[in-house]
């Protein structure tokens, strides 16, 4: 089975959906923390920390990470796309992104499942 | 007649050097806003780390949070705080107006550049009035 469309108008319209879908999960989750934020109004370290061991927050806040990182990858590809002409650069800049990227969504779990 | 139609073919792709990009070419303000788009989706990026680093800080254990206050104090520190702020505001508000444009809402040159205005008029006051509450 060879399914596989790499040409077309179509292409690259995945990325641009998913760019815009955790666009808007990322300005929902500002939103619900500006919120929180106002409600709780956590000033010390217990009353900050338990804002994030809260189940809610912690899953909300996770979705939030994991759309900021795929949504930076189409983001900065798109920059290394539009400016780094020489391809074996460019596929090193694109390595190191992803690499990174996927180090934060890491690290960002570790640090929420901590708490 | 078929030579006076002809003109000679211009040059395309046409480089634009950076000193015509930054001096010569006036941008709209939908083009200004664009491309600021872009500069603070870079900065956002390239702050990823240390702010990761900086929420790592503030939630694992009292020691950690007043390091992290400390830190937070240096002057340096808070016009980068200043800058994330800006930045994370006006990629949210021309964002928001790129979504817009996306389901063809306000396409016509004169909303186009009024909802421009507003996305630079919002995010400018809500950077300078959190910097105000937060770094102040």
């Amino acid at each position: 089975m060879i399914n596989r469309i790499v040409v077309g108008a179509h292409y690259g319209l995945k990325d641009w959906i998913i760019q815009r879908v955790s666009a808007v999960v990322m300005a929902a989750y500002s939103l619900f923390m500006v919120i929180v934020l106002l409600v709780l109004c956590p000033t010390t370290f217990d009353a900050w920390r338990n804002v994030f061991s809260f189940g809610l927050v912690k899953f909300a806040t996770f979705l939030f990470a994991l759309s900021l990182f795929y949504h930076a990858w189409i983001g900065i590809r798109d920059l290394w796309m539009d400016y780094v002409k020489s391809v074996s650069i460019r596929l090193t800049l694109h390595a190191l992104t992803v690499l990174a990227l996927v180090g934060y969504a890491g690290w960002m779990a570790a640090i929420l499942w901590r708490l | 007649m078929a030579d006076t139609c002809q003109t000679s073919p211009r040059e395309r792709p046409k480089n634009l050097g950076l000193s015509e990009i930054m001096l010569q070419i006036r941008l709209p303000l939908p083009g200004k806003l664009s491309i600021l788009h872009r500069v603070s989706g870079v900065l956002l990026f390239l702050m990823l780390g240390p702010l990761l680093y900086c929420f790592q800080l503030s939630v694992t254990s009292p020691g950690d949070f007043a390091v992290f206050k400390s830190m937070a104090s240096e002057p340096l520190c808070r016009a980068l705080f200043a800058v994330i702020i800006w930045a994370y505001l006006h990629h949210i508000c021309a964002g928001i107006r790129f979504l817009l444009l996306d389901m063809h809402v306000g396409i016509d040159l004169a909303s186009a550049r009024l909802s421009a205005a507003i996305a630079f008029a919002v995010s400018i006051t809500l950077t300078l009035i959190l910097c105000w509450r937060i770094l102040l």
